[in-house]
């Protein structure tokens, strides 16, 4: 049965939503601030009026190539993403369309490896990138990051896959397409805006990820991440050209997150309701 | 050619079995039939001949070559679903095109062989639309048209109307006799529906529970059921059964009549009772007599009959139209 809202419930949860999303963004917003302000302005106390300079963006830029950051960080982000889904569309596509009886489990498993502290694995993982000589390499974190995010990235997909009509791929079956033809042609289109909005959540996944992509890099592979880490020197922590590191490196993110915010959430409730 | 040959074939999801062991033998050209009630296994049964489902035991031959191992697209079948299945994302010309693109013809020769089915479907109109801006009927009219270019050795149709409203099922059901009659090439129809199986079947084959009850024209199955299923599966409305005393006076334990061999009167008869609900259409009239002594007997008359709810009356079945049946429910011969 409809429930008719009346106007003012209507208003207090529009001043309730606005204030919940004002605190989620705040950090944000201050690390905005701060990054306009001067060093002493920065460490002096809480200060919503910055001095608007923008001297910290220029001793960063003068002390780090900040487009070599960026650069590793596309790369990396974009490659383990490619990468991942090229791997997770067929697996997907098994256990939306083939299942077996050990489907579930299999989810479920790939599903608690991330819930797993990835500090318990740091060592291994450390020494076995030693070995095969992957330590700072772009190459070496895109596999690591494509590893990290597979799961998410095919339990997305197979819910996808999952609306998806399986009699349509039987029909492309009988019309002669091989296994291949029937992802390549007729799944894949189908489920574009599922595998668009997996990519860009996967992109920002593997842009924000921050403990591996420190550790296991030190000059040549270093993204963004690594960047803002590297103004946390021993030398003493300076707030404001922190910030606008900090600043710098989410803003590609939050750029991109804004123009496909539309995409994101259809992407994420897509078949939340029928 | 579209001779189509199973022998033993079974077909068991871990313990449950579908279907247990089946023979049949499909005729080039032929228009068969697979009917019976959900759940029968008929619709499997098309899977198995598709290849969309292995068989776990048996064989499956095409023009004698057994296809039983091959892939569905090696199997030179085309096949129509209940959903029609039209691929979303292309215009109804690229859905046709489909199959022909697959099997790496020319762009020319595509273009010809889809404006060729576009026209025998009149869809030609139609052409540079989605399936969403279709039509039921015309949805079903492109999974034709997307079966029919690729030439196929038999089509299959798994429950195709069962999607349509009742006045379009009657449209699609004749065009796809026509279609038929025009291509003489072998057809597997899947339906639950016994007026689609009795109008448009050549042969139809009555499923039950995976098992095959009985294969015959429909004619035949309708004159010479082999056992109370198929007695009161083919024919509408279903044939009466009435068992008792009336049925011993015959030598069996079921007799059967269908309501169009049972004649009605106001004064005389074999079995008296009152009329319940009388369906006046016209040209038939079906009533519904609570009989005294045998529950509710269906009568069908023909034409328009004066006669209404609580009115009574006498029935007498057509002696030479009884059907007799054993205690094992098999037709007494």
């Amino acid at each position: 049965m409809a429930r008719a809202v009346s106007t003012r419930t209507k208003a207090i949860w529009t001043v309730a939503a606005w204030i919940v999303a004002l605190i989620i963004f705040f950090p944000i917003l201050y690390t905005i601030i701060t990054s306009l302000k001067s060093e002493q302005e920065a460490i002096a106390g809480f200060n919503l009026i910055p001095s608007f300079t923008l001297e910290s963006y220029g001793e960063v830029q003068s002390q780090q190539n900040y487009f070599k950051f960026f650069m590793n960080s596309v790369i990396i982000a974009v490659g383990s993403t490619a990468i991942g889904v090229l791997i997770a569309v067929p697996a997907a596509w098994s256990m939306a369309f083939a299942p077996t009886k050990k489907t579930k489990d299999i989810l479920m498993w790939m599903l608690s490896t991330k819930m797993m502290p990835a500090a318990a694995v740091l060592v291994p993982f450390y020494l076995l990138f030693r070995d095969f000589g992957l330590l700072d390499s772009r190459a070496g974190l895109t596999i690591m990051l494509m590893m990290i995010n597979l799961p998410i990235v095919v339990w997305m997909l197979y819910t996808y896959f999952r609306e998806i009509p399986g009699e349509i791929l039987e029909a492309a079956r009988m019309d002669g397409a091989s296994l291949w033809g029937e992802i390549w042609h007729v799944l894949m289109p189908m489920a574009v805006p599922g595998i668009a909005s997996t990519m860009l959540l996967n992109i920002i996944l593997a842009w924000n990820e921050a403990f591996w992509t420190i550790r296991l890099t030190t000059t040549e592979a270093a993204p963004l991440t690594a960047f803002i880490a590297s103004f946390s020197s021993p030398q003493g922590l300076f707030w404001a050209k922190l910030s606008a590191a900090s600043t710098l490196a989410i803003a590609p993110i939050l750029i991109m997150g804004w123009f496909s915010q539309k995409q994101l959430v259809r992407g994420l409730t897509f078949g939340a309701v029928k | 050619m579209g001779k189509i040959n199973l022998r033993g074939v079974n077909k068991s999801f871990g313990t449950t079995t579908i279907i247990p062991n089946i023979d049949l033998d499909i005729e080039d050209g032929e228009f068969v039939v697979f009917v019976g009630p959900s759940g029968c296994g008929k619709s499997t049964l098309l899977r198995l001949i598709a290849g969309l489902e292995d068989v776990t035991a048996g064989k499956i031959a095409i023009d004698g070559r057994d296809v039983t191992q091959e892939a569905p697209a090696k199997r030179k079948l085309a096949m129509v679903f209940q959903s029609y299945a039209l691929y979303p994302h292309m215009t109804v010309a690229k859905n046709i095109a489909f199959p022909l693109k697959m099997a790496g013809e020319t762009p020319d020769a595509i273009d010809k062989k889809v404006k060729d089915a576009a026209r025998v479907l009149n869809l030609t109109n139609y052409l540079e639309r989605r399936p969403g801006q279709l039509s039921g009927g015309q949805r079903q009219r492109v999974a034709i048209g997307r079966a029919i270019v690729r030439q196929p050795s038999a089509f299959l149709f798994d429950e195709p109307l069962s999607n349509l409203d009742a006045a379009l099922r009657g449209t699609m059901r004749l065009e796809i006799s026509e279609l038929h009659h025009q291509l003489k090439t072998t057809m597997i129809y899947v339906t639950h529906d016994q007026v689609e199986a009795m109008t448009m079947a050549d042969k139809i084959v009555v499923l039950n529970a995976g098992n095959i009850e009985q294969v015959g024209s429909p004619m035949d199955l309708y004159r010479n059921p082999r056992n109370l299923f198929v007695a009161g599966f083919i024919g509408s409305p279903k044939m009466n059964f009435v068992e008792g005393d009336a049925a011993a006076a015959h030598g069996a334990k079921t007799i059967g009549i269908r309501p169009e061999h049972v004649k009605i009167s106001a004064k005389e008869g074999d079995w008296s009772g009152t009329v319940g609900v009388a369906e006046h259409l016209g040209s038939d009239t079906f009533l519904h007599v609570h009989t005294d002594k045998y529950g509710t007997i269906n009568v069908r008359a023909d034409g328009e009959v004066d006669v209404h709810h609580g009115d009574k009356v006498f029935l007498t079945p057509t002696p030479s139209k009884l059907h007799k049946f054993d205690a094992n429910g098999l037709a007494i011969k």
